[in-house]
This record gives C-alpha cells, structure tokens and sequence, in this order.
C-alpha cells in the first residue's frame, strides 16, 4: 500500500528540518551542548524521523524520501548513541609530554619486541659484513656506503669547501619527509598481523648493523660515531617507536588472551596508535634538522668529542623524557 | 549484508528500527580519489606558489618549504577535511560518499587519522591494489585503513530533502473522475513500478527531449494495458501527462 505522500511530506518536514538544522550544529561546533529541553526534543524528532522512516519503508518504494530519511536517522542515531568525549580541548604541549611518553610506557612490552627485532638485524648485518665483507652490496642500498669507509673518512676530513652549502634545508626537509613515510609504514604494516613491521623492523636493523661494521673493521669508530650519533640517537628510537606502534596495532589485530572483540580492541588501542605516531613524527622533525644542519659536519669543522657529547645529552634526554615525563600517581607506585 | 544488487550496513536501533546504509564501492571511491589527488596537486601548487616569496631569500629554503608542504598537504588533506566536514573530502561530497563509524557511530578523529595514514599500506604496490582487493574481500568494502580504524564508506549520492513542488501542483486530474479504477490502481500497482513512474516526473528535466519522450511512452504504455481508463478521461492527454495523473493518485 501506498501513503498519502503529499500530506505526509507536508505534515513531517519541519520536524526533519529542525532535525537536520540541530545536526548540521552539532556536527560544525565540538562545543556545542543541549539543556534538558534540547536533548527532549532531540530525542523526539529522532523518534519522529525513525517513525517516518519506518513508514516509508513498510508502505512506499519511493527511494528519494527513504534515502533522505535514513541519511538523517543514521545521523542523530550516531549522536544519541555515541558514548565517547567529542569536541575536548587540545594542548600540543600536554599531548607531548604527558600522554606520548604515557602511552610509550602503557605499550612498553611493544617497544621492547620493537628493539629485540631491530636488535637481532643489526647483529646479523654486523655478522654477515664481519663473516663476509663483499655482502657489503647486498645489504647496504645507499651507493655513498658502498665505498671503502677510510676513503670516505680522508674525503670528508680533507674537504675544502662545505658541500652542504646552498641545500642544507633542502636535505633536511627531504630526511623529514622520507624518514615520517618510513614510520607510518613501520606503524601501518601492523595490519598485516605484525608481520610488515618486524620485516621493516629487522632490514633497518640489518643496514644499521651492516653500516657499524664496515666502519669499526675499517678502524674508523670515532667518525662512525660521530656521524650517526648527533641525527641516531632521536632517529633510531623514533623508528622503533613507529615499529611499536605497528606491533600495539597488530596486538590488537590478534588479541591473544582479550575478551574483546576484534572492533572493540582496535576502539580501544587507536588512541595510542595517533599519539605514538605523533610523538614519532615530531623526534623525526628534531632528527632531520639534525642531521642536515650537524652530522654531515666532521673534523677539523667540528670535533668528533662534541658531536658525540651531543648525541650522548640527547640520547639521555630522550631515555629521561619516555621515562619520567609525565609520570601519573599510579606509575609512581612501586 | 546485500540488497539487491549492491552491499550494505545494516543498522538495528533500540527503538526496533531498522534500515541500511549501502556502501560505496570500489569503483565510485577510486573516482572520488582521483577528485582528491587532484585537489591535493592543485592545492600543493597554489602554496608553493604563495611559497614563492621564500626564494627571494633563499633558493635552499624555497626547495625546503616546497617538499615539506607537498609531504604535509598530502598526508594532511584526507584526516583533516574527513574530521572538518564530517565524514568527507571534496572528492567524497562530489561523487555523495561519507565515511562512517562501522557500527554507525560518530567518526572520532583517532579513527580518521589511523584511516588516512594506512593508506600508504593499502596503496601497496601500486595504485592502492592491497587496498583494492582487501575491499573486494570485506563484506563491509573496506580497505585496510578501514578495517584497522573500524570505519565504512557509505553512498548516498543524494541525501538532501527531496524536491516534490514540481509534481503536486493542483492541475486537474481527470482520472479522479473514476474512483473505482483509481482504487484498483492503488490496489494491483506494485510499489517499484509506481516508484518507476515518480522517479520519471522527477527526472524529467534532466532528459534529452526523445528520450523524454520515449521513456514516458513506454512507461504510460505500461500502465495502460494494467488498467484501462475510459476514452473521455484521456482524450488529449500526453503520455507524460497520462502518467503524471497515475503518479497523483498513486502518492496524493
């Protein structure tokens, strides 16, 4: 059977109207709060359009009206149901020292499969360069790595000119660029239970380890140092934060010994994957300028002791800042 | 869940209501990515013009604001005009597609930020072909983005009030003159059929003039041999206008 269309039409669109006009609000302002009265009638046109809706479901194949109707009940359902905080006010400088390091040590055991998958990498790249130096070519894609670590050394700690000048801001925006797009890929490789993240995890681990060795066999740790410590020390763990991320995610892909369901536990780790994320993105930020504006610097410019002292103070500041910052009540607790 | 041809979200409310959602395809939101990598070229194009200025002082920074601003925008445009206009990006609103919570709730920004950020996994290895057929494997169409921030993609390509002004304007109607046939219309007329006819008059000052005219001969045709008016009531009567009074009485 078919409905009075007209009169009903007439007789119910300024509820949907005023239905529509309070979710249009809702939806433009976070801020936006109902008295008593408002919610009342809120609850009201819901039920009136759910009504309506259910009418024309049960008597009309009119589609126009239904697709409207649905669109508008999907909508005020959504907000009537809807039991987390919207709209809460946000501050960058508590966002990054209270809840980042919160929630890198609430998903700790995270981070440590994260270093123990980048560890064992790096012990099989500085293995199979110390076992066979010619794997040299296979595990280190970079072709200013390829050569022979002492000849780097002479070249750079005999250069005449700065070859950094004129694209030193350049080079660091690209690092950022690059080194985020790494991290986002170690955190969303979580999808993949997991698997796509340790793989990241491991090849970064095997290059890092691969690098080290060539360059203490060639007699030459204090450049090595040098050079990567001032950018690696906030680089090196801000990957293996991004790697914890995609292990909390693909934790939550798992569920090994949760009684949740799969929606509910990734509801549940979501915040903390953006906030880990976040906080990786803005160590990749300080690391890229670092390495632009620092690591490229060696002897005689720049004496190795310095840059090792900085990377050292940073490395400190960083294990202090995960550590310690913003340490809640609970945390204190032995 | 499906109806017809096409999958949709079901959603039961407490009230005992419940109606469905149907979910965007793969096909519609490729066209609307296509929409948005535009508007982010565009958009990338406009700031490094406006970005200019910084070359005056250094070609080196120029480089540097351009490469960061491409990274940002590119990252960037997707979560934050998803949060900012609730559910959609200008390739989205164009093509009538929403994002959602899968289980209808509000979008929350963490959602739309782990959407947007897994798209560098669902765009693996070329042209989004992970994403691609994880949503042609999902019963929800959702790409991997989707599936790990619990998100859908619904269409709805027009969810804006319907426009009825044009169809119930009180012009006389001669079939009311037979209250008896117009009751049998009412009783043996399936509802997709007068859904056919309405959506015809609604339609039809989008038509070419032939097809506007073939169409509502064949629609009028079709009524014609379910139930027969007297002579008289459509003596003059266009096939068009033949079926604007079957859809008066049908819906009026």
């Amino acid at each position: 059977m078919i409905i009075d269309l007209n009169a009903f039409i007439r007789e119910e669109k300024p509820y949907w109207t005023e239905l529509e006009d309070l979710l249009d609000r809702m939806g433009r302002d976070g801020a936006f709060h109902l008295d008593l009265d408002g919610v009342h009638r809120f609850h009201y046109l819901y039920q009136r359009a759910s009504s309506d809706l259910s009418r024309m479901i049960n008597f009309s194949a009119e589609q126009a009206i239904r697709v409207y109707l649905e669109t508008l009940v999907a909508r005020a359902f959504a907000e009537i149901h809807e039991t987390r905080k919207r709209g809460r006010s946000f501050s960058l400088l508590a966002w990054f020292f209270k809840e980042f390091p919160q929630t890198f040590r609430r998903r700790i055991m995270a981070f440590w499969v994260s270093v123990a998958i980048m560890g064992a990498g790096c012990l099989f790249g500085t293995l199979a360069i110390a076992v066979d130096p010619q794997a040299k070519e296979a595990l280190m894609p970079f072709a200013h790595l390829q050569g022979d670590p002492t000849d780097r050394v002479a070249f750079e700690e005999n250069a005449k000119k700065d070859r950094m000048a004129g694209h030193k801001s350049s080079f660091s925006s690209q690092l950022i660029a690059n080194n985020t797009r790494v991290s986002i890929f170690a955190m969303g490789l979580g999808i993949t239970w997991g698997i796509g993240t340790l793989i990241l995890l491991f090849s970064n681990g095997v290059m890092l380890g691969a690098v080290v060795a060539d360059y203490v066999l060639a007699g030459q740790t204090p450049f090595l140092i040098g050079w990567l410590l001032p950018h690696g020390s906030i680089e090196i763990p801000a990957i293996v934060l991004a790697g914890q991320a995609g292990l909390v995610l693909a934790s939550a892909l798992i569920g090994w010994g949760k009684p949740m369901g799969l929606r509910t536990r990734l509801r549940k780790v979501a915040p903390d994957l953006v906030t880990l994320i976040g906080g990786v993105s803005v160590m990749l930020i300080w690391a890229g300028f670092v390495e632009a504006f620092l690591s490229q610097y060696h002897e005689p410019v720049i004496s190795y002791s310095t840059k090792i002292a900085f990377g050292v103070a940073e490395l400190l500041l960083l294990t202090v800042f995960l550590a310690r910052s913003g340490r809640t009540k609970r945390e204190k607790q032995p | 869940m499906r109806h017809g041809s096409y999958p949709t979200l079901d959603i039961h409310t407490p009230e005992g209501l419940v109606f469905f959602l149907r979910l965007a395809g793969p096909v519609v939101r490729f066209l609307a990515w296509l929409v948005d990598q535009a508007c982010i070229l565009t958009l990338a194009q406009v700031i490094n013009k406006l970005l200019g200025i910084f070359g005056l002082i250094s070609a080196d920074l120029y480089m540097a604001m351009a490469v960061l601003t491409y990274f940002a925008v590119s990252v960037s445009y997707g979560f934050l005009l998803e949060w900012f206009m609730n559910g959609q990006t200008l390739g989205k609103r164009i093509l009538g597609l929403r994002v959602m919570d899968a289980q209808g709730l509000n979008l929350s920004f963490n959602q739309v930020v782990i959407r947007n950020l897994l798209r560098f996994v669902d765009a693996l290895p070329a042209l989004y072909m992970l994403g691609g057929i994880s949503l042609f494997l999902s019963k929800k169409c959702q790409r991997l983005g989707d599936l790990a921030a619990n998100t859908i993609v619904v269409w709805s390509p027009d969810s804006r009030q319907p426009d009825f002004s044009q169809l119930f304007s009180g012009k006389f109607n001669s079939f009311r003159a037979y209250p008896h046939l117009c009751a049998r219309l009412l009783q043996t007329v399936h509802p997709a059929e007068a859904d056919v006819a309405l959506n015809a008059l609604l339609r039809r000052e989008t038509l070419d003039p032939i097809a506007r005219i073939s169409l509502f001969k064949t629609i009028a045709g079709h009524f014609k041999l379910r139930l027969v008016f007297p002579q008289e009531a459509t003596d003059g009567l266009s096939d068009e206008q033949y079926t604007r009074n079957l859809v008066e009485i049908l819906f009026g």
